[in-house]
């Protein structure tokens, strides 16, 4: 287990670092002057030597590279030139909205898929299943950003049971700002229920066809014993897989949903820092963001082999 | 007489059928929308702005004045080019990658599917903002992102299916045989893997509708006076309390397509694959 994991972590390691230079190419290497495409073609010479000079481009690529990964570790990210604060501070205060906004929705996601995964595959060919798999066809099909609009519509503006956007903040107390949450959470969660809920649904009736449940079925085991003790806890292996990929689009999600919603996270600062061409946080929020990805994909790995120890050896 | 067989299978398949008719619908008023829509999307009247639906105006007209029917009929189309390109990228570049990797195997294989698992890091949306922030918004950069994302996609179904059949007694007596390999992959693998790719294509086409509607609302999709469905709901959500059938249309445009894409997707996948019948997901 143990070398897995070692192994596993270099793995994650080496992607960290591929991750960050594919970025670094991309946004400062392929565009030659990042500062002429910070400030557009019509910007004064002056302005564009000064941009160059914060930006430290009279020194070699692999140089600037080294140091802006180093500052991942120091904390150090560079200033950012729209807004003249330290990109880490930006950072710092935008993850208090963003990163509880994705924690909630897959909570939410998950508390909803499982139970109705194993309803409709336990009903598997009766009238409920057949509701449950047209009802997440059509989840699956529903934007997440359009259902965030109708949810608006319905519970904001009609309704006026909750505010339609924006943040009131953390020290504002716990109860508001989970009700500017509650929406875009929802809006993140259902489509991605949908999804898993299928996913669920057929591992579940993958697992009631193997041996192990006739045995425990056959040694005396009621059917709601062996279908919570034995096949769902097998039929979660591949849900936790699939959990691990959606992480990729929930981060997505979240930086379309916050638009919807006015919500000052990640997602928010990088579309301005796009409109301002302020390459300095877009480069270090997306790397932020792709390191989510691939440390919730290794920990699902990990998982995985504690799940199974089967795969320990591959 | 092989396709009317076929096509009498298909009619049993009542998901594919159904699937199919609306993929067809959509795709019928794409195509039309290029010779010819109810009213000119790029001319705005500030006297028909807000109107409810008439027969003039069948779904009414946006806040601009111009007419729904038509902006839908132009999204479809932006949806569809932007979604096909993108899967044809995909093809084009995993699945010789995947075909590749299986073929050779070794350090070569190991690196490309970690290349591929990079890939997977960057949702297209990232991908998307990066192509935005060094080359401007556009629809081209919507395909790009899009694209790359679908790559590690097709090379793992490629690969994965080749390595299933490279011990098949039939690609063994071809090589046997003493055809080379690239033969033996345009002869033996690519007929027998033409089915996973459809299926695969048909899901990536939904997602690729998906993420181009997320994409142009965001402003990082196609760009005025191009009209798409993602844009649409971009300028309904000012006007939601004054006018939320703005904002109905294009959003149930992306539920029908995607949906009927999503119909098809299975029918075929039941069709061309009995053996995964049962695991419908």
């Amino acid at each position: 287990m143990l070398v897995h994991a070692a192994k596993r972590f270099a793995g994650l390691f080496a992607t960290l670092i591929v991750a960050t230079a594919v970025v670094f190419l991309v946004l400062e290497v392929v565009p030659g002057d990042p500062a002429q495409v910070m400030l557009g073609i019509n910007a004064q010479d002056d302005t564009l030597a000064a941009l160059r000079d914060q930006l430290g481009l009279d020194r070699p690529a692999w140089e600037r590279y080294a140091s802006w990964v180093a500052g991942f570790a120091t904390g150090d990210l560079g200033t950012s030139y729209t807004y003249s604060v330290p990109v880490a501070d930006l950072v710092a205060a935008r993850i208090t909205v963003s990163l509880p906004l994705a924690l909630l929705a897959l909570a939410l996601s998950t508390a909803i898929a499982i139970p109705v995964g194993v309803y409709a595959a336990s009903k598997r060919g009766g009238w409920q299943d057949g509701g449950i798999m047209a009802l997440t066809q059509v989840g699956i099909a529903v934007p997440n950003f359009w259902f965030a609009m109708l949810l608006v519509f319905v519970f904001a503006v009609t309704l006026r049971l909750v505010p339609s956007g924006g943040f009131p903040g953390w020290e504002a107390g716990l109860w508001p700002a989970l009700k500017a949450l509650l929406l875009p959470a929802i809006a993140l969660a259902l489509p991605q229920a949908a999804i898993l809920a299928r996913v669920m649904r057929s591992s579940l009736i993958d697992a009631l066809h193997e041996d192990y449940v006739r045995t425990a079925r056959a040694k005396g085991l009621t059917r709601r014993a062996v279908l919570w003790k034995h096949a769902v806890r097998n039929a979660l292996i591949p849900v936790l897989t699939i959990l691990g990929l959606q992480f990729s689009f929930l981060i997505a999600g979240t930086i379309i949903i916050e638009n919807v919603f006015y919500l000052p996270g990640l997602g928010r600062l990088i579309f301005q820092a796009i409109t301002q061409r302020d390459l300095i946080v877009v480069k270090s929020v997306i790397v932020l963001l792709v390191a989510c990805v691939i440390l919730v994909t290794f920990l699902v790995d990990l998982a995985y082999a504690l799940v199974d120890p089967r795969l320990r050896r591959r | 007489m092989a396709s009317r067989g076929a096509l009498r299978v298909a009619a049993q398949h009542k998901t594919l059928v159904a699937g199919a008719a609306i993929v067809a619908v959509v795709l019928a008023a794409a195509l039309i929308s290029l010779v010819w829509t109810p009213y000119p999307i790029d001319v705005l009247s500030v006297a028909d702005r807000l109107k409810g639906p008439s027969p003039a105006h069948l779904l009414g007209t946006d806040q601009f004045g111009r007419d729904m029917v038509s902006m839908l009929m132009v999204g479809a189309r932006t949806s569809i080019a932007v979604a096909l390109l993108a899967v044809g990228i995909g093809i084009l570049v995993g699945v010789p990658l995947g075909l590749l990797a299986a073929a050779r195997g070794g350090w070569l294989d190991e690196t490309l599917m970690r290349a591929n698992d990079l890939v997977f890091a960057f949702p297209a949306l990232l991908s998307a903002v990066m192509i935005t922030a060094i080359m401007g918004p556009g629809a081209i950069n919507a395909i790009l992102a899009i694209g790359i994302f679908n790559i590690p996609v097709f090379a793992r179904v490629a690969r994965g299916g080749a390595l299933s059949l490279k011990s098949r007694e039939f690609v063994l007596a071809a090589r046997v045989a003493g055809k080379g390999e690239v033969r033996i992959i345009a002869e033996h693998v690519l007929p027998n893997i033409a089915n996973l790719l459809i299926v695969q294509g048909t899901i990536q086409f939904s997602l690729g509708i998906l993420a181009e509607a997320g994409l142009s609302y965001v402003g990082l999709g196609a760009q005025p006076p191009l009209a798409s469905w993602g844009r649409m709901l971009n300028e309904a959500q000012t006007m939601m309390a004054l006018a939320p059938s703005l904002a109905l249309y294009p959003g149930l445009a992306i539920v029908v397509t995607v949906l009927g894409l999503n119909l098809m997707g299975d029918g075929l996948r039941d069709l061309l694959d009995p053996r995964l019948k049962r695991r419908t997901v």
